[in-house]
């Protein structure tokens, strides 16, 4: 960090300190945040970046009603607000956002709205008011706004059905792909209904695995061994814990918030991309994530997908490992979108796209909670 | 949706936020936040509007009426839960949308139309906690 380019200009505690039985542990998180906010003479509006360890960035973000794309969870213990200035320095020279609000709450005393690990369990909004409802994990939860999206897209089931169909193709090129044997529109929606409209083929696999990368500056990376693929644009955001809270069922705010950062970064046009990831938990991801990245019109991702642009062949080679329902699924898939965008900017995908030059990797955390939009190129700039 | 064994949902445990809430459904009524200032009406509860950041909040009762926003039929078995059951998100009146479970409606695709009007009814499963449900309109608009 440059000496003297970053200021704090808003700091302040919660409003009652000690014994403060009558907040749980998130509304002293807020309770700080609103504070620090009129010291500042600022709005949650004018906020952009959220840092915040023992809760999630994501809780603290929805319930202040703030949209940033910048969000650091770092939870290294005691010293994480440190972690938190300094990386917030470190964005905010970058440009990644402007004005980044730190919060801290801990019912370390009164133990309200507090869990063994930073979860709280019941006592969580999402644990009153989504829990007794019958949630039983991704399957009822990530799932759960579908409908609305065919609905006000005019979507239709085929055409939700045919994503799995089709990144089936590309994992049967895929030697490491779990599953390569190719499969018609009638085996999904034939097989066994996990939870309507969904059947199982239509949700990710559940593997085991992992993945690492390795970054440095583009300088350095002439020295090494490998072909250098650069960044060429970042962008992320956090929605809502709840997906009962989402703006829109039918679209993505953390989606469309992150693409935007990222292709505005980049300075790229839709039409720059030869190669795109999309997170693909279940198979209705990849006609949110066309649409709110801008690749497609609203409510015209299903019909791109039908008529073959995303598959082999097609201009727009999307999920060209298999994805999440066809290539691996360990719990937290970004990894291996990250990986494949990776062997493609190398030239070295199974199913490589010849001359890509241009990859989009884009992933969802949570359920519609988070979004985070790496764009790469083998280019050097 | 028939509950199987309530005493195997997932129990919702108030905080100094939400107590209102669940204090209202007690009382037989879905309770909503207002700002005073800017009139923003919420959910989920909290002591501050999501819009304006504002503290001067209203409680009210909300109408009890809804329509449906979207929801899944869960076909894995839940210990709580009596066969497949639907998932919902509801549209309140108000604006606002919740998760709930719909009852005295068949759990299938062909019952279960998007923006069908619906309208709260109340499931006590502790002493401390009822759920609101929703069911399909039953009452008879008045006239103008």
């Amino acid at each position: 960090m440059r000496p003297g380019s970053i200021a704090i200009v808003g700091a302040a505690e919660t409003t009652e300190l000690g014994k403060v039985p009558h907040m749980a542990q998130i509304q002293l998180h807020a309770d700080a945040a609103i504070n620090a906010l009129q010291d500042a003479g600022l709005t949650a509006k004018d906020i952009d970046g959220v840092a915040c360890a023992g809760e999630s960035p994501t809780n603290v973000a929805h319930l202040l009603g703030i949209t940033p794309h910048w969000v650091d969870g770092t939870a290294v213990g005691g010293c994480s607000f440190m972690l938190h200035v300094r990386h917030a320095a470190a964005a905010i020279n970058d440009g990644l956002c402007n004005t980044v609000l730190i919060t801290h709450g801990e019912s370390g005393r009164s133990q309200v709205g507090r869990g063994p690990w930073g979860g709280a369990g019941g006592a969580t909004l999402a644990g009153q008011f989504e829990a007794p409802y019958g949630i039983m994990g991704p399957p009822t939860i990530f799932t759960l706004p579908v409908l609305r999206y065919l609905k006000d897209t005019g979507t239709s089931l085929e055409q939700l059905a045919n994503v799995a169909v089709v990144q089936r193709e590309w994992a049967s090129a895929n030697p490491r792909a779990s599953f390569r044997d190719l499969i018609t529109l009638d085996d999904v929606l034939g097989s066994k209904m996990i939870a309507y409209p969904f059947t199982k083929l239509m949700c990710c696999l559940v593997t085991d695995g992992g993945g690492a990368l390795i970054l440095t500056s583009a300088d350095r990376a002439k020295d090494y061994p490998t072909p250098p693929v650069y960044l060429l644009g970042t962008g992320e955001s956090v929605e809502t814990p709840m997906i009962s809270q989402m703006e829109d069922m039918s679209t993505s705010r953390a989606f469309r918030t992150s693409g935007r950062r990222a292709f505005n970064e980049a300075g790229i046009q839709h039409s720059d991309v030869d190669h795109v990831m999309i997170y693909d938990a279940f198979a209705h991801l990849p006609l949110y994530g066309l649409e709110d990245l801008g690749f497609c019109g609203r409510g015209e991702a299903g019909a791109f997908i039908e008529e073959r642009h995303t598959a082999p062949g097609g201009s727009l080679p999307t999920n060209t490992n298999g994805g999440g329902l066809s290539y691996m699924h360990s719990g937290m898939y970004g990894m291996y979108a990250l990986q494949e965008s990776v062997r493609q900017m190398r030239g070295t995908a199974p199913a490589q796209v010849d001359g890509a030059k241009v990859s989009v990797c884009h992933g969802v955390g949570g359920m519609f909670a988070a979004a985070g939009t790496i764009i790469m190129t083998n280019q050097e700039i | 949706m028939q509950l199987a064994d309530r005493s195997k949902l997932s129990r919702p445990i108030p905080t100094p936020e939400t107590e209102h809430f669940w204090a209202g459904t007690r009382a037989g009524e879905i309770r909503l936040q207002r700002c005073d200032d800017c009139e923003c009406i919420y959910f989920p509860p909290r002591p501050f509007c999501p819009q304006c950041l504002s503290k001067a909040i209203s409680v009210f009762a909300a109408s009890g009426k809804a329509t449906l926003y979207s929801y899944v039929i869960n076909e894995r078995p839940h210990p709580a839960f009596d066969g497949p059951y639907a998932i919902a998100v509801v549209e309140l009146e108000e604006g606002p949308r919740l998760m709930t479970n719909l009852v005295n409606v068949e759990q299938t695709p062909a019952a279960l139309i998007l923006d069908m009007p619906l309208e709260v009814v109340f499931e006590a499963i502790t002493e401390e906690i009822s759920l609101p449900y929703f069911q399909p309109q039953t009452r008879v608009e008045s006239g103008s």
